[in-house]
């Protein structure tokens, strides 16, 4: 690979507090050489590339937290190839994996298939999670240990929760010790039985079982006071309503560490998007109020909330085409992820700062990983984008494996045009 | 020129019957107008008529009904049309085929109408996608029970004489039933003023956003009410956390002659069946004909089915 420079770009990396236009080397082994505004061509050797960004914005490869690729056993929904597309076509360079996949990645050797079959396949960084209990089934933890030891970044079930108070606070003793992620699904199962969106005006109206606020509330409750007895490194996967954001305010304002995400999903719509059984819009945790969204966003502003994830979860039409309490849960978003989170500054509710610090350093100081930042010596992962080029999201245009995204037809500001991976231009908008 | 296109697209499809929500008030007053002209011919010796000779109309039910299913089955026969009732509890779905399987099966025999229950809330609207015939709605879910309503409308008009400026309690499991939703919009919507009572674990959360006032007292949501319809309590409503005993449910939400008077003098009762006496309400009070609109509803229930297939079966 010949060194590559990269001018007049408007480079924005929160991990180092630049903002500023400028250029950037990549060395021949795919690193940032140098980066910002002093950097000049002489300082490139006389046979690099030279690529003109035309003042576009360049920033750190996004680190995503949460998607679900479809390998092994769900391959018809989506694979590492077709991830690794959609992913790169929305600018995202790091994905941490879902291990509930069937087999599920609850055990050292599939690991080693996750971890083989993704080098082969995928061309975006992956970072597997594994299962946070056997067989999700919330009873015994799995070897955390082992399994760190093998690459896993966090340990997650995903779309279920701990309910059991015991292990909940065993897993957290012990994680604690050896300094494991815990990755947690905020849900008590007892409270949102059957439930298939947010209870309210809407669940009244569709005659469908709700989901209370309070299922979410008080998991998290339950899970920030064992953590003050244990403290390990705790993360919140996703939440989706104030009341749970005022809880998650008045331990963060008492010194409790840990850190909360929240889905580009609950970020950009609320329940009333739904209408008329748009089971594209079912999602866990549910859309809530308008309400709750703005109060969301607002926490990303003030810091409560430290990442967005795209929560990607590909399914099938066949899931989907079904009444709305049978319908699969979930929608894609990785390819979107961006944009969408663009028009938090688009409409004023974000500096543009805040939202890619969101998607870069911070989930990848959770994770302790070292992307999410273009200083020097790091790999060059970098996303470059148009602020302003309006488009329309077309699910047929996406590049998953299924369709099911919850913003057909949404019209958005900014577009990717170009993301490189390890220096190697990865993708590039036509 | 895609104007045009859609001009085109809405003509040809057919109109379906999915719930009061989509109806417009002159779409409803015409439904309750065209049923009053059935009521005599029921009641008649002769009863058939040949309006929709030549049209097929299939009831799907996916949901045990006894008197919703036979009332549409009647009501197809009498208006002359081929009547074919699958009860799909018991067949297809259990070899694992979906709704919309189901619906594209029967579709292709070429049904002018379907006539659908089912336990899912929206199956209805999902299926009036899916195929070319008219969908009337015979339930979904806890969402609506649109003839039900229609019914229950015309019961009252045929009593007393109007709906509008009427005040109507409806009182019971709120939280899980259709025929309350359905109630709500069509009351509101012939200019009714509605009250519902019911135990705060079977009131749906935002109700009042429907237009109604909510209450968790019968004394007071019965107050200077003309009509009283009372729902059916289940009885798996028994085991789960929602109450506490069905002898602490009839003490204080059965329907009794003495918690009766706290709404107006002439109130009249309703129950959209089938009832649990002693539960939700005090036997002899549901067979007093002097205040119970039981049977009539029954009876009306056909009048009002009648004229919804026939306004809606596609010429």
């Amino acid at each position: 690979m010949t060194e590559k420079f990269l001018t007049n770009a408007r480079i924005i990396d929160p991990s180092q507090k630049m903002d500023e236009k400028g250029s950037v080397i990549i060395s021949e082994n795919g690193k940032v050489k140098y980066i910002g505004k002093n950097v000049k061509k002489s300082d490139a050797s006389s046979s690099a590339e030279v690529i003109d960004l035309k003042n576009n914005i360049l920033i750190p490869g996004l680190v995503d937290m949460k998607a679900f690729v479809g390998e092994p056993g769900y391959e018809y929904k989506e694979n590492f190839r077709t991830l690794s597309h959609a992913a790169l076509a929305g600018g995202v360079t790091s994905i941490v994996t879902m291990p509930n996949t069937k087999p599920l990645i609850d055990n050292v050797s599939m690991v080693d298939f996750i971890i083989r079959r993704g080098r082969d396949k995928a061309s975006v960084n992956l970072f597997p999670s594994a299962t946070l209990t056997r067989e999700i089934e919330g009873k015994q933890m799995t070897e955390f240990g082992l399994l760190s030891s093998k690459g896993i970044v966090g340990f997650t079930d995903v779309i279920k929760t701990v309910q059991s108070t015991e292990t909940m606070s065993k897993i957290m003793d012990y994680a604690s010790d050896i300094g494991v992620l815990i990755m947690q699904h905020v849900e008590d199962y007892e409270l949102s039985k059957n439930g298939c969106i947010n209870e309210g005006e809407v669940s009244t109206r569709l005659g469908l079982e709700g989901i209370s606020y309070i299922a979410e509330k008080i998991i998290i409750e339950r899970d920030l006071s064992l953590l003050s007895e244990f403290p390990c490194r705790y993360h919140i996967n996703q939440i989706s309503s104030k009341e749970s954001l005022e809880v998650i305010r008045r331990n963060k304002e008492n010194g409790l560490n840990f850190t909360v995400g929240v889905s580009i999903n609950n970020l950009s719509l609320n329940e009333n998007d739904i209408g008329d059984f748009k089971t594209f819009l079912k999602v866990s945790p549910p859309l809530r109020l308008e309400d709750d969204r703005l109060e969301l966003v607002r926490g990303i502003k003030s810091g409560l909330i430290d990442v967005i994830v795209s929560d990607h979860t590909p399914e099938d039409e066949e899931g989907k085409r079904l009444p709305f309490a049978q319908a699969a849960t979930g929608s894609i978003g990785i390819e979107t992820l961006f944009p969408l989170a663009l028009e938090m500054y688009h409409n004023e509710s974000l500096p543009l700062e805040k939202i890619i610090e969101t998607l870069t350093i911070n989930p990848a100081k959770i994770l302790k990983i070292n992307k999410g930042s273009l200083k020097i010596g790091s790999d060059a992962d970098m996303c470059i984008f148009d602020l302003d080029a309006p488009w329309i999201i077309k699910a047929d245009l996406l590049k998953s494996k299924s369709k099911n995204t919850a913003v057909e037809n949404r019209k958005v500001q900014g577009k990717v045009l170009m993301t490189f991976l390890n220096g190697e231009l990865a993708f590039k908008s036509q | 020129m895609a104007v045009k296109k859609n001009k085109i697209a809405i003509k040809d499809q057919p109109k379906h019957l999915l719930g009061i929500q989509n109806l417009s008030i002159a779409e409803a007053k015409g439904i309750l107008e065209e049923a009053k002209t059935f009521i005599k011919l029921n009641r008649s010796a002769s009863k058939k008529l040949e309006l929709l000779r030549g049209k097929t109309q299939i009831n799907l039910f996916f949901e045990p009904s006894t008197r919703t299913q036979s009332s549409f089955d009647l009501a197809g026969k009498r208006l002359g049309a081929d009547v074919m009732t699958m009860n799909v509890t018991n067949s297809a779905l259990k070899k694992g085929e979906t709704l919309i399987d189901t619906a594209m099966t029967l579709n292709a025999m070429h049904p002018d109408i379907i006539v659908i229950r089912h336990q899912d809330s929206g199956a209805p609207n999902l299926l009036s996608q899916k195929v070319n015939c008219t969908v009337i709605n015979a339930g979904d879910g806890r969402r609506e029970h649109p003839t039900q309503a229609l019914l229950d409308a015309l019961t009252i008009i045929n009593r007393k004489g109007k709906i509008e400026g009427l005040k109507i309690a409806i009182c019971g499991d709120i939280l899980h039933s259709r025929v309350a939703r359905s109630n709500i919009y069509l009351m509101n919507m012939l200019g009714a003023e509605v009250n519902v009572i019911a135990p705060k674990t079977l009131m749906p959360k935002s109700i009042e956003k429907l237009g109604v006032k909510s209450f968790t007292d019968m004394k007071k949501g019965l107050d200077g009410c003309d009509i009283v319809m009372m729902l059916r309590l289940q009885n798996e409503r028994m085991q789960g956390s929602f109450l506490p005993s069905k002898r602490e449910y009839y003490e204080f939400y059965g329907l009794t002659s003495d918690k009766l008077k706290f709404a107006n003098k002439d109130a009249l009762i309703m129950h959209p069946g089938p009832m649990n006496r002693g539960v939700e309400i005090d036997t002899k009070l549901a067979d007093d004909i002097n205040v119970s609109l039981v049977k009539e509803q029954v009876e009306l229930g056909v009048a009002v089915r009648m004229a919804c297939l026939k306004i809606y079966c596609k010429k």
